[in-house]
């Protein structure tokens, strides 16, 4: 047993030169980049075919970049008002999904232990959030708007509202399936309340809570986009809707390419954030 | 009453589910001296785990108690450490901050972090482990896992360490090897144990006594057989020693003869069935 270990423990020999490196980087180039790069190309020639007709109703690829190149190049601009660069609108836009998305998380979270914990939440809650969380998004804004009288906080509402199902129903999920054997184990050590919850349910539900985690963040960054479009102000959804109205189609295009990578972002966080928290496990 | 360190006091275990009432353990009694070393036999569900987790208090008797070194158990605690037998050690900690874990709950208050510390690498000295301390437990073997489980109920110095088959999931190379080191363990520290198995020829080779259970339901106390050998002991030359011989005929004895497994119910219907297809084609 140990013999194997050792030998499984012997690190590799440093490598001599720099060779190796640009392999691996080479590698990883023709592995990675370059299909979803081909493919790309591939998809925008196409665009570029079909739109470039004298009467396209959209612009080809080639014209949303000359209209939109002042807004590419300048993103942090400030006109007063709404007339800003898209990265002020897009930092505008996050602000809201962190705050509705963090007090989601924390809500998430402790109702997630509650309904996992005690049969008799699970049985008044679990009835309620499965009705609840089949609402859409954005059929909460209107009543929202009437409670809170503002719309900045209303934003932040509807993307906690969005937010908080799936982390509540992964997280009980996860609670109610920590295995017996961990609650012997506690048991047996006497760990108190608090400790239980540190050291046992949080690492043994973490995979749970993250799924969970992972799905919520990206229903807010769905939701905060047409919540923006109807409360108005500074952000990356009214941008859209401005646009739209303002009939710059190229604004938008290039709107919704920024959308898409920031969803991308966010959702590779917090899947980086569970894959470093979570380490170890998922695996018995 | 003669005050024995361990003694489990007429303890009936009846589990009720949807209103009906199954009785698994009856009347069960039994005295252990410090540091014996006891064996629990008996065909699968018969209830020897059941006794077991009340010995640890992770589940209460109907009705009798179980008295440890004067006090009556009736909740876990770490003076009755619990092996288990799929090893429980937690993921996401460490082969060194599993056992930690329990040192520093066990003796938060009485010992200094540096002796928790000592006291951890010792025991992980003791079963082998120093080498992988820093490993997580996906990263080792079954046999490793288990020791680590071992070395961490050892840790919390238990008054009796209870093993739940604890080789059961084990290969049987690595389940001799393990056997071994337990008796190994014993020679230097004379633990108090039970043990549940179902391997005869563990239960001769490891205890100083073997209790053997009746089948299930309402099992009880079948006999109990007093293991005359010398330590330490050695399974080669135990091989040829007619007392060792004789001591696991006993065993299975009992367990084929006497306690001979009810044929389960699926056998039989088979057996029903090809006998009726049996006496078709007669026809």
């Amino acid at each position: 047993m140990s013999v194997s270990q050792r030998a499984d423990s012997v690190t590799q020999p440093a490598p001599a030169s720099w060779t190796p490196y640009l392999q691996d980087l080479k590698d990883v180039l023709v592995q990675k980049v370059l299909p979803p790069l081909l493919i790309l190309a591939l998809l925008g020639g196409i665009w570029e075919i079909l739109c470039s007709s004298p009467g396209a109703a959209l612009p080809p690829p080639s014209q949303v970049l000359r209209d939109t190149w002042d807004l590419i190049i300048n993103p942090f601009y400030d006109y007063g008002g709404n007339d800003k660069g898209m990265g002020w609108q897009i930092l505008a836009s996050l602000e809201r999904v962190a705050y509705g998305y963090s007090l989601a998380v924390i809500a998430g979270i402790s109702l997630g232990v509650l309904v996992g914990q005690s049969t008799w939440a699970l049985r008044g809650l679990d009835p309620v959030f499965q009705v609840l969380r089949t609402v859409p998004p954005l059929a909460w804004l209107p009543i929202s708007l009437a409670g809170f009288q503002d719309s900045t906080p209303s934003a932040i509402f509807v993307i906690f509202i969005t937010a908080i199902w799936p982390i509540i129903i992964n997280t009980s999920v996860g609670v109610r399936n920590i295995p017996e054997d961990y609650r012997n184990v506690a048991r047996v050590l006497r760990l108190n309340g608090y400790e239980y919850f540190i050291r046992i349910m949080l690492p043994a539900a973490a995979p749970y809570i993250f799924s969970g985690l992972r799905i919520g963040v990206g229903l807010s960054w769905l939701a905060i986009v047409a919540a923006e479009m109807l409360i108005g102000g500074v952000g990356i959804g009214f941008f859209i809707w401005d646009a739209w109205n303002a009939s710059m189609i190229s604004d938008i295009i290039l709107a919704l390419i920024y959308v898409g990578i920031v969803g991308f972002i966010l959702d590779r966080m917090v899947a980086y954030v569970g894959n470093r928290v979570t380490r170890g496990t998922s695996k018995g | 009453m003669t005050a024995r360190y361990l003694s489990i006091e007429q303890v009936d275990m009846t589990f009720s589910r949807a209103g009906v009432d199954s009785q698994v353990l009856k009347n069960i009694n039994l005295n252990v001296e410090r540091g014996e070393y006891i064996a629990i036999i008996g065909h699968s569900g018969c209830g020897k785990s059941t006794l077991l987790n009340i010995v640890a208090g992770l589940i209460n008797a109907t009705s009798g108690a179980v008295i440890l070194d004067g006090k009556e158990v009736n909740d876990p605690g770490p003076d009755r450490s619990v092996v288990f037998q799929n090893h429980s050690l937690l993921p996401w900690l460490t082969v060194y901050e599993n056992v930690a874990l329990a040192v520093n709950k066990t003796f938060a208050r009485t010992r200094s972090k540096a002796e928790r510390h000592a006291w951890i690498l010792k025991n992980l000295e003791m079963v082998g482990m120093s080498a992988a301390l820093h490993k997580r437990p996906d990263e080792i073997s079954g046999g490793m896992k288990q020791r680590v489980g071992i070395a961490r109920a050892l840790a919390m110095e238990p008054k009796v360490l209870l093993l739940d088959e604890p080789f059961g999931a084990l290969d049987a190379l690595t389940r001799a090897h393990l056997q071994e080191e337990v008796m190994r363990i014993q020679e230097e520290l004379h633990n108090t144990i039970i043990m549940i198995t179902h391997d005869v020829d563990e239960a001769v080779l490891l205890s100083d006594r073997i209790v053997m259970l009746t089948n299930g339901p309402s099992a009880k106390v079948g006999e109990i057989l007093d293991i005359d050998l010398p330590r330490p002991r050695n399974r080669i030359t135990l091989a040829d020693d007619p007392r060792y011989n004789h001591y696991r005929q006993e065993v299975l004895r009992f367990l084929y003869e006497k306690q001979r497994k009810v044929e389960d119910l699926a056998e039989r219907r088979r057996k029903e069935q090809s006998a009726a297809a049996l006496e078709k084609e007669r026809a």
